[in-house]
């Protein structure tokens, strides 16, 4: 039973795979799971954030808008450049403009949580509503198109592209492949699904291997006896609500060049998401316990219904119904463990 | 008495004095605690020993009076500086993250470091469990799994885990809050003979306990406080449950020794 807890979440993303591989034409394919991870990419490095933050025992409800406040600054960054700058340069600036505007809401969010001991509920729910305004302020409402070339292929190429007869090529397609040919094309590994792998890693040694995460788990299991240790405690929750602005600051800036705009409401629908991938990840919503597999297993379950419903034509309307049902179903298998365990 | 004097006691409080509002619950406070020795802080509730405790461990300022450790003045700005200095308090509470397991617990605040990928700072976690082993081994404590979280533990085996922590940082004083409140029997005597290890490595334990059985199974002397003063001092083999409970609650006048 105890392990059985620890794994379910991986043996219910296996059923569902084998599920809609065997009723969803076209579900099995290497063009479909690719589509789905890269899809999930900006949910899951969303959901990095929030993952420390909710084993703290904390909750950052800003992170849809400090995503889509980030786009917004980096998409209004990117197109005052000149036309002529170099592609990675607008690529840096974007990505410096984003995660400057979107660590200013996480660090407020962080000191007063920690140093006015307001509940991190109410803060970041206000900090929700300011991201959002001046989101829009912003960008006066409307989307801000970034109509650079080359950009969008850094938010949709492929790592490899595999062509019949020429073989493998690293970054571009094979040169002289054009027009029709390029249907026969495969993209290998989408560019965002590398970036998600990167910070997963990087997240994973964050949580796992250092000090900082270690009293991420401490703060969350018994804050007091994190004071009592000498654990710099605030210093620790701002740091936390920081990293979770950045994580959605880092979403925001790769909407941008995923779909060529910013826009104020992009992360709109991907925050409840993303705190049920956390959550399906098997972390507590009352601290001390999750993973970062756990949330990526979680983000993976997410995304598969999503997209299994689709293939197999039922109306969309159901996913958000299915995606309730397994939240739930978490916190029972949750609670269940707890039970096992005294 | 006459031998204890001559040599300098590890803890000294001097005219102690603790005020909350109109309220004196602390009222110049004399007491000494010397190595190798087992002091029981006995009274009844309301008596002034936590707040006695909470200033010796740096949690709160006292209005007035000193603290020396082996004779040196001390004021403790936080309880961190307290620790730093070496006096280890174990609250009721034992203040241990239930998620985590002994050995993380041991080093919580002060974890040694190892470098990882070259160029990055990760925690020694084989460093942590060995070290932690030895520890507790050292105290005759065994812990089947390290590895477990505390939440898994019994009362017994947490309150070892806190008595660890404080032992592996080289207390010079160790203050211990009920230590066995909320333990079965078997549990309290496991505690209890940790008091006694402790006592014969030389360690001090100024313990405050409400079971007076207790204090007799390991004070070597009882402090007796009422109403934030010192009523009496006793040698344990010199006293009887009866004359405590008579100090505690006011029954006669007070013996000076």
């Amino acid at each position: 039973m105890r392990t059985l807890s620890r794994i379910w979440a991986w043996l219910f993303l296996l059923v569902l795979i084998i599920f809609f591989s065997l009723t969803g034409d076209g579900f099995f394919s290497l063009f479909n799971f690719q589509a789905v991870a890269a899809n999930v990419a900006i949910l899951l490095i969303m959901a990095l954030g929030q993952t420390f933050v909710i084993i703290a025992a904390g909750i950052d409800l800003s992170t849809g808008f400090v995503m889509g406040l980030a786009s917004v600054a980096g998409a209004l960054a990117m197109t005052s450049l000149p036309a002529d700058t170099p592609l990675p340069l607008i690529v840096l600036t974007g990505l410096a403009a984003g995660l400057f505007v979107g660590l200013i809401p996480g660090l407020i969010n962080g000191l007063i949580i920690a140093k006015l001991k307001v509940p991190p509920f109410i803060v970041t729910l206000g900090m929700f509503g300011i991201a959002r305004g001046i989101g829009f302020l912003m960008s006066e409402g409307m989307p801000i198109p970034v109509s650079i070339p080359g950009l969008g292929r850094v938010g949709n190429g492929y790592l490899f592209y595999h062509y019949p007869g020429s073989g493998f090529s690293f970054l571009q397609p094979p040169a002289g492949v054009t027009g029709v040919e390029l249907r026969q094309l495969t993209g290998i590994l989408p560019h965002p699904v590398t970036y998600a792998i990167i910070l997963v890693l990087a997240a994973h040694w964050l949580l796992k291997r250092s000090r900082f995460g270690l009293h991420t788990y401490a703060i969350g299991g018994n804050q007091e006896a994190a004071v009592r240790a000498g654990i710099p405690v605030d210093r620790r929750v701002i740091a936390l609500y920081m990293l979770s602005a950045g994580s959605a600051a880092l979403a925001g800036v790769l909407y941008n060049m995923r779909f060529t705009n910013g826009a104020a409401n992009s992360g709109e629908a991907l925050l409840l998401d993303s705190i049920a991938a956390v959550v399906i990840g098997g972390a507590s919503l009352f601290g001390g316990e999750g993973t970062i597999i756990g949330t990526v297993i979680g983000a993976l379950i997410i995304a598969v219904i999503q997209n299994g419903l689709v293939i197999l034509g039922i109306n969309p309307f159901w996913q958000f119904v299915a995606v309730g049902v397994v939240i739930i179903l978490a916190v029972l298998v949750d609670q269940a463990k707890e039970q096992v365990a005294e | 008495m006459a031998e204890q004097t001559k040599r300098e006691p590890t803890l000294r409080v001097a005219g102690l004095t603790k005020r909350f509002g109109g309220l004196t619950a602390v009222d110049h406070m004399d007491m000494n605690v010397y190595a190798g020795e087992v002091v029981g802080l006995i009274g009844d509730n309301g008596a002034g020993k936590s707040t006695l405790i909470k200033m010796i461990s740096g949690v709160y300022r006292p209005d007035d009076g000193k603290i020396f450790l082996d004779g040196e003045e001390t004021t403790f700005v936080s309880p961190l500086e307290a620790r730093r200095l070496g006096v280890e308090t174990i609250y009721q509470d034992l203040a241990l993250c239930e998620n985590l397991d002994a050995s993380v617990n041991i080093f919580l605040g002060r974890e040694p470091m190892r470098r990882s990928l070259g160029f990055l700072k990760a925690v020694d976690r084989k460093l942590m469990l060995t070290e932690s082993q030895s520890v507790l081994d050292r105290l005759d404590i065994h812990i089947p799994n390290l590895r477990k979280p505390i939440r898994e533990m019994s009362g017994g085996q947490r309150q070892a885990v806190a008595i660890a922590r404080a032992v592996y940082w080289n207390a010079r004083l160790m203050i211990m809050d009920e230590p066995t409140a909320a333990l079965g029997v078997p549990e309290q005597r496991k505690v209890l003979h940790l008091v006694n290890t402790l006592r014969e490595q030389n360690v001090p334990v100024l313990i405050i306990s409400h079971n007076l059985q207790d204090v007799f199974a390991v004070a070597d002397r009882v402090v007796i406080m009422r109403r934030g003063n010192k009523v009496g001092e006793r040698r344990i083999e010199e006293t009887s449950i009866d004359e405590l409970v008579t100090l505690m609650v006011g029954g006669e006048l007070v013996r000076e020794e």
